[in-house]
């Protein structure tokens, strides 16, 4: 029989966090063991009618009190900021970061890749990439948990959220649900692929081989839908009276009738989609279709995703994962591996960060 | 603890003409039961219907133990699975651990503690245990109707709209016992403010009357809480107005704040009365006064108020800010400090002690030894990176396992035991006693330790199946064989307690030779009024001297080798 005491080590992160769990676990034992030899040692040595020393016994100490205090209350908060140290930095968005879309539903996981590939229940990403999962749920709370990346996010139907990890080993990991979210709660389970550069560029241009090449990005799905739906009736290149113009919308601050700002991020998006009533920007009126029961949460990620397209502001310190580098790209991204996009981003955001620096 | 009795009776040379007759006694019929207000017998009706209640809930565990010895389960539906963990989980924190040390030994002993003749509104009281059992029943015609599957957590929306068992009577339930325990604390806040005997000053009180009211605080402060946040449920699901359900716009994550925001000071409704039981028997048992009585008593009021100020940390991958999430990190920390002082206190109440091991003090060292691995165990679930990755697995069940089983439960067994005599006058066997407080400890750390390697492995709580990870087996084979054995241990005091009501030895008014009112001035059991005469206090608390204690037993041993020496000549 074998008794495994870790999972998989597979992540930056999760090597950052096991210095930190088992160090915690060494101050478990020992501050265990002391009390335990308290406990043990008093109780022997004191046991009923020992001949043991009783004289001059104390039944309050302040100064003992004190350090008794002091003592946990200092390793304690020195625990607290290594891990809150550890928590921002896994939380802090990274530059070059790889975009995946997650759709949680009873009872399964969607994964969208940017160049429209989908999968089920199985994620294939490459090794060393840093990847940010977006992701929402379409019904119940769920949360996506890989345990050999210690990453687990909650995901939440109304708003996205989303979950940061680097990989840094080939191999396939399990995908958890962490949230009871009804009957085969247990069963929303599947796997992650992490693959060599290489390996991953082939699968994803090959479509993922099992599953049916992706014949059209998200963001032409995102640009079909836009025309399907009408939306460019209305919002066109240039703001007029009816509505204003999406081009460039993304990470950018929006004024609202009531004068209140808001930045146009996903959420924001979404809402706006969905419930345009909620939030109306300064100098329109109420006009705009509800599209909350004629698109899924996958159809209101492309056209988000196509929006993006158009360009996005650069808000500064505000998801500097978003910068305006797709400005007037051709929309056949699938010809081109998500790295490669990856990458364009990186170098233009880095460029860009050296213009705000001159 | 030292009292002058007035003594009426002498005074006015009455004398009773029959033998004495106590709370039990005092009337046979059942209608004398139901319609009580002594807070002695509505303990004992307490007692019977949590101990009812913990053995629905242990059913309940039996299942979900058996059933993940396969990763592919072999007995039950999914469905009914989450059906048994969600009956569980409901019962036991709703139905026993909030109700059970409170409503037993709360109700029984506050009032004799403080030299009361009763609690401050006796028909509140009673009252409580008829809203406690109306939410039962609530809960228990939900469980006939099929049970309900969404988790003791009630998270939205799947409690509000998607699970189509009964949560709405389910949520009544909850509501009700909720009421219950609000009733409760108010009266034993009252108690404590204005029914003290002269003399029993607040520094006098033992320390189980500090836990009691720092335990009715926490309960009147956070239980109305959730009660109307799962009256809102209710409202949601039968009425489908928008509250927690983003499709009718609702926000999901506030339903977490409402809850979390009792539920977390609910762990402490569960522990604080546990932790002011060990106080009692630590200090009788070393026959001390318990070390730093004033830090002990003051930790319970810290624990309590910052109990309120941690709930975030049940929700720190639930759409937080990093900010947000970092200041629950480290209150959490902060409210570790008071639990770590209980804990070094009680070891050092041995200190130059006269250390008896009963049953009661086994249940008691039993306790510190699980108590201060729970605790523990919190750090890595407060830390809030190291609880990314534990948040939702088996860690967390192991975690408050330790704590409310290991916690709690252990702590109301010694008290229990320790009481006994008191509550029933009669005592029981040692033997039986100590035995079964050695299974549970040793059974209880087989069922649970094992949860913690599970967690960190990374097994979801909730799961039925975990056909994808064959090697999780082994340790949850180790698990359900540890609960067997935690069942058996648990099962024994319901055998040789009862056997002791009807042959167990007269216990006598103190057969523990304990200071504290309830032992020295109240018969075992007590008369209706609980005192014969009205108390006056003079003297501290825990007047304990361990060095004669002790001189005793050795004078004794030296009268045994002195008698032995005379013969071998
Ligand atoms: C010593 C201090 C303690 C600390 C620092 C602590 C910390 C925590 C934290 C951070 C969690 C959340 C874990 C998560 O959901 O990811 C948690 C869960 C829990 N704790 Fe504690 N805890 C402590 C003591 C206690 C005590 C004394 C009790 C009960 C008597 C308790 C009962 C619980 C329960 C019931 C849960 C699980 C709730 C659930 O998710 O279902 N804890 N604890
Ligand atoms: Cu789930
Ligand atoms: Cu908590």
């Amino acid at each position: 029989m074998n008794f495994p005491l870790m999972p998989p080590q597979a992540s930056e992160h999760a090597v950052a966090y096991d210095a930190l769990f088992w160090t915690i676990t060494a101050l478990t034992v020992i501050f265990t063991l002391i009390v335990g030899v308290m406990i043990y040692g008093f109780a022997v040595k004191y046991k009923r009618g020992s001949s043991a020393d009783r004289r001059n016994a104390q039944s309050h100490n302040e100064k003992l009190e004190v350090l008794l205090l002091v003592v946990p209350t200092v390793l304690g908060l020195a625990i607290f900021a290594w891990s809150a140290v550890n928590f921002t930095s896994v939380r802090t968005p990274k530059k070059d970061e790889m975009e995946l879309f997650v759709i949680g539903k009873r009872w399964m996981w969607h994964v969208q890749h940017m160049n429209g590939i989908r999968e089920n229940n199985e994620m294939h990403v490459p090794v060393g990439q840093p990847i940010r999962l977006t992701m929402i749920s379409q019904d119940v709370i769920h949360a996506m948990y890989l345990p050999a990346f210690r990453a687990q996010y909650h995901v939440v139907p109304g708003r996205y959220t989303s979950l940061h990890f680097t990989p840094t080993k080939p191999g396939t990991y399990k995908l958890l649900c962490g949230i009871h979210c009804g009957t085969q709660h247990s069963e929303m389970v599947g796997f992650v692929h992490v693959l060599s550069q290489q390996d991953f560029d082939e699968w994803l241009e090959s479509g993922g081989n099992r599953y049916t090449k992706a014949d059209r990005s998200m963001e032409q799905v995102g640009a079909d839908l836009w025309k399907e739906k009408g939306c460019g009736n209305c919002h066109q290149g240039t703001d007029n009276n009816r509505a204003p113009s999406l081009n460039g919308i993304f990470n950018t601050q929006r004024t609202m009738t009531d004068g209140s700002t808001v930045l146009a991020n996903e959420d924001y998006l979404r809402e706006s989609i969905l419930r345009p009533w909620d939030r109306i920007s300064a100098g329109y009126e109420n006009t705009m279709q509800a599209y909350a029961n004629s698109l899924s949460e996958e159809q209101v990620l492309s056209l988000i995703a196509y929006i993006k397209s158009t360009g996005s502001g650069a808000t500064p310190g505000q998801g500097e994962y978003e910068q305006p580098v797709r400005d007037g790209r051709a929309l056949d991204s699938s010809s081109k591996s998500t790295i490669d996009i990856a990458n364009d981003r990186a170098s233009a955001g880095a460029s860009q960060a050296k213009e705000l620096t001159n | 603890m030292s009292a002058t009795v007035v003594d009426k009776t002498q005074e006015e040379g009455l004398h009773e003409p029959h033998p004495k007759k106590n709370y039990l006694t005092a009337d046979h019929t059942i209608k004398s039961w139901l319609l009580t207000v002594d807070h002695k017998r509505i303990a004992v009706l307490y007692l019977i219907s949590t101990t009812f209640f913990f053995f629905l809930g242990s059913i309940a565990a039996a299942f979900i133990r058996a059933e993940l010895t396969n990763p592919m389960g072999t007995l039950l539906t999914s469905e009914t699975y989450n059906k048994m963990f969600s009956a569980h989980g409901i019962i036991m924190v709703f139905f026993f651990l909030v109700a059970v040390i409170p409503g037993v030994l709360g109700n029984f002993l506050l009032p004799i503690m403080v030299g009361a003749r009763d609690l401050a509104f006796p028909r509140l009281n009673l009252l409580s245990w008829y809203v406690f059992m109306a939410g039962g029943t609530c809960f228990v015609i939900a469980l006939m109707m099929g049970g309900v599957d969404a988790g003791w957590t009630f998270y939205t929306p799947l409690s509000s709209l998607y699970s189509n068992t009964p949560i709405t009577l389910a949520l009544v339930g909850v509501f009700f016992a909720g009421f219950a325990s609000i009733f409760t604390g108010l009266n034993f806040i009252a108690t404590v403010h204005k029914m003290r005997a002269p003399g029993m000053t607040w520094f006098r009180m033992p320390l189980f009357v500090w836990g009691q009211y720092a335990t009715g605080v926490i309960m009147i402060l956070g239980t109305p809480v959730i009660a109307i946040t799962l009256l809102m449920v209710a409202i949601e699901r039968m009425f489908k107005i928008g509250i927690f359900s983003p499709e009718l716009g609702g926000d999901p994550v506030l339903f977490q704040h409402l809850f979390w925001f009792y539920s977390h000071p609910a762990v402490y409704i569960m522990l604080l009365p546990g932790m002011a039981v060990i106080s009692e028997l630590m200090a009788c048992f070393s026959r001390r006064p318990v070390f730093g009585y004033k830090f002990v008593a003051f930790s319970s009021i810290g624990i309590a108020a910052l109990s309120f100020l941690v709930w975030g940390h049940h929700m720190f991958v639930s759409s937080q800010s990093v900010l947000q999430g970092i200041v629950f990190s480290l209150i959490s920390f902060l409210v570790a400090v008071p639990s770590a002082i209980k804990v070094f206190n009680w070891a050092l109440t041995m200190w130059k002690g006269s250390v008896h091991f009963t049953t009661p003090m086994i249940y008691a060292l039993g306790f510190l030894g699980l108590f201060v691995v729970g605790g523990l165990t919190g750090l890595y679930l407060a830390a809030i990176d190291t609880d990314v990755h534990l948040t939702g697995t088996y860690f967390v069940v192991a975690h408050f396992h330790y704590v409310m089983v290991g916690g709690t439960i252990m702590a109301f067994l010694g008290g229990l035991h320790f009481w006994w005599p008191k509550m029933f006058g009669r005592m029981y066997s040692e033997f039986w006693g100590k035995l079964s407080a050695i299974i549970v400890f040793v059974g209880f750390n087989f069922t649970f330790f094992p949860q913690f390697i599970l967690g960190y492995l990374g097994m979801p709580r909730r799961y039925h199946y975990y056909y994808f990870a064959p090697e999780w087996q082994v340790y949850h084979v180790l698990s359900s064989a540890g609960s067997t054995v935690l069942g058996i241990g648990f099962l024994m005091p319901a055998f040789y307690l009862t056997a002791s009501l009807i042959n167990g030895k007269r216990a006598g008014r103190n057969p523990w030779g304990a200071k504290g009112l309830e032992w020295e001035h109240a018969d075992s059991p007590p008369v209706t009024l609980n005192f014969d005469k009205p108390v006056v206090v003079t003297g501290p608390v825990y007047d304990y001297d361990a060095e004669k204690d002790s001189e005793m037993i050795r004078a004794g041993q030296r009268l045994v080798d002195m008698v032995k020496g005379e013969e071998e000549k």
